[in-house]
């Protein structure tokens, strides 16, 4: 840790004579727009794991991600130990069913993320540097992406190694594991853009985390109720399309439609045209909230 | 060379006009920008950033255009804001640091500008704790780091002293003071109070409702500004000293405007202040005060004393 380092260094000064040694210009290398986004995405990426920060901002992510990686784990152990000759769990089903780990770590993150700066009125330090409004959008949304996609690829790779440690053929195997990255990635990117554009509306961290929670959990129980109930009542169309409004069963539809693969919620997009949409909804939803949030910061960076 | 100039700078929101063809040239050195709140200081920083668009008229901040080069100028240019901008559960090390980076700094070089720029504004031992427990003076020096971190030829300062107590204020005015003589940053820096830049400024430019009021260097300035406020005691029989005083001041040829038992007492050479205390030494009534007197701009540009200077100018 850097200020750990500094703080040796600076221990002998304490004790001894402190000496000036006067202003010293710099004339070193200086990186432009690019090195600076990219300082930033690092920067928002070891944020969000809690790295770089103090410990007691470690312990959430952490934990979260360790749980996000256990059942995957014990799921590799029983396989090996039963000498399964399939998968128990697919690869795009995983994150389908660990979903409260996921939501609650864009929750607990994604205000740590963004509203931080906005809270602190920390922005105008940034934007009066090189960077601009949509700098720092593009890298607080690639970091957020990319730590949810670390997040949620991390069990996925766990399982794939107990596939082929479980002697599963390599060719299928491998097909489907890099399938369901680009899946993940999806996700990834699904729930940044939802979790982001919530948390830069407030500058409060704890209504973010909420409102957070409420719009997955809550729009994910109300679709696959109402998924239930029509599917029940033998409209397995209307089933199909509640799926478009809420983020978890939409992701489900596209991925559906996307790889061919077993729906993991009560019902699948209907038909073809269905997964066209469910397709397009999924990538215009990412492309939406990013606009958003370029719009929100743009605000925010002129006011 | 100017490091800063506008021309006819203007700058109409739907609703008010916070510039009106503002022309101002700001030299190498520490120069002040006064005016009362709401005088369009902060629009003039916004524009000189290159982040806010001038409705009319043209800046050039160290020969850049902030129209067609802001990126340019925000490379070269440190900001510090007037508001609050810290995060309270970060270290002063660890912010400043990542706004060096934010300047483009490679990370070894953000690590040693960072220590050192801490070291130069006076942080210590207390830069490694999270600063939600400082005190304002250290929250206004971690600002100014980070405005200084990344070496820039000009530091834009706004309101540095704004919620300083009097110690505080003068170390930081000695601090914007050595920014230029010691480090050869170029200073611009806002406030409300005249007589605290009159001190510290080469150069000040008096703005009120967007208007430029006056710029010129501040020996100028203070030689026409010198105002004493003089307060005398009763004589020994307990008769009134205030009217002998006035009396006496205005024989010996200054300007005295009279407010209730203070005098105001205009002094344009460097011998009237010798004068004053003579002046009441030879009426024997005791001096209480005689002190120099800190202006609000509307003081000085209505009193009728620099009215005159300024006609004779």
């Amino acid at each position: 840790m850097p200020s750990s380092e500094a703080a040796h260094q600076a221990a002998p000064r304490g004790t001894g004579v402190i000496h000036d040694i006067g202003y010293r210009h710099y004339d070193g290398q200086r990186g432009g727009r690019r090195q600076i986004l990219r300082a930033l995405y690092v920067h928002s990426l070891r944020g969000v794991f809690g790295l770089g920060r103090a410990a007691k901002s470690k312990i959430m992510p952490m934990s979260l991600a360790a749980f996000m990686v256990l059942p995957a784990a014990i799921i590799v152990a029983v396989m090996i130990f039963m000498g399964a000759d399939e998968l128990l769990v697919p690869y795009t089903s995983y994150a389908i069913i660990v979903q409260a780990v996921p939501a609650i770590f864009l929750a607990a993150q994604a205000p740590q993320t963004v509203s931080r700066d906005l809270r602190f009125h920390s922005l105008p330090l940034y934007f009066s540097r090189p960077l601009t409004d949509r700098d720092y959008v593009a890298a607080k949304f690639a970091g957020m992406t990319s730590a949810l996609f670390i997040l949620l690829a991390s069990p996925v790779v766990i399982l794939y190694a107990g596939a082929l440690l479980a002697k599963l053929d390599f060719l299928d195997q491998t097909g489907d594991f890099l399938l369901a990255l680009v899946a993940v990635l999806l996700l990834a990117a699904l729930l940044t853009g939802v979790g982001l554009l919530i948390a830069s509306l407030t500058p409060r961290r704890g209504l973010g985390v909420a409102a957070i929670i409420t719009l997955l959990a809550g729009s994910y129980t109300v679709v696959t109720a109402v998924q239930g109930i029509t599917y029940e009542l033998g409209n397995e169309k209307l089933a199909g399309w509640a799926g478009l409004f809420s983020p978890m069963t939409l992701f489900d539809g596209a991925q559906v439609a996307l790889f061919g693969i077993e729906p993991n919620t009560p019902a699948g997009p209907p038909g073809t045209v269905a997964e066209v949409v469910f397709v397009v909804v999924l990538l215009a939803v990412i492309a939406g909230t990013y606009a958003l949030l370029s719009l929100r910061y743009k605000k925010v960076s002129h006011s | 060379m100017s490091v800063i100039a506008t021309e006819e700078l203007t700058k109409r929101y739907p609703r008010v006009t916070a510039l009106e063809r503002l022309s101002v040239d700001v030299p190498v050195g520490v120069t002040g920008l006064v005016g009362a709140n709401g005088a369009g200081k902060s629009t003039l920083i916004k524009i000189l950033l290159g982040l806010s668009p001038a409705t009319e008229g043209k800046a050039r901040v160290l020969g850049l255009d902030v129209a067609t080069e802001g990126a340019t100028i925000r490379e070269r240019v440190g900001y510090m804001p007037e508001h609050d901008c810290l995060p309270p559960d970060v270290s002063a090390t660890e912010f400043v640091m990542h706004m060096a980076r934010m300047s483009g700094l490679p990370a070894t070089a953000a690590r040693e500008r960072t220590a050192d720029t801490l070291r130069h504004v006076g942080l210590y031992e207390e830069r490694y704790r999270p600063m939600g427990g400082y005190s304002t003076g250290m929250k206004q020096r971690v600002k100014l780091a980070q405005a200084l971190v990344h070496d820039p030829q000009l530091v834009l300062l706004d309101e540095p002293t704004n919620g300083l107590d009097p110690v505080g204020r003068d170390e930081m005015l000695d601090l914007i003071r050595r920014i230029y003589t010691e480090f050869g940053i170029s200073v611009f820096v806002t406030s409300h109070l005249l007589g605290e830049l009159e001190r510290t400024c080469d150069h000040v430019v008096v703005v009120d409702g967007g208007k430029l009021l006056r710029a010129q260097a501040t020996k100028d300035f203070t030689r026409t500004m010198g105002v004493f406020t003089v307060e005398v005691d009763t004589h020994e029989d307990g008769a009134d000293g205030t009217d002998d005083a006035y009396t006496a001041l205005v024989g010996a040829g200054l300007q005295v405007e009279r407010d209730g038992r203070l005098l105001h007492v205009g002094v344009d050479t460097e011998t009237g202040y010798d004068t004053i205390r003579d002046t009441i030494d030879a009426l024997g009534v005791g001096l209480v005060r005689l002190q120099q007197r800190r202006h609000r701009i509307a003081e000085v540009f209505q009193s009728p004393q620099t009215e005159k200077e300024t006609a004779d100018a």
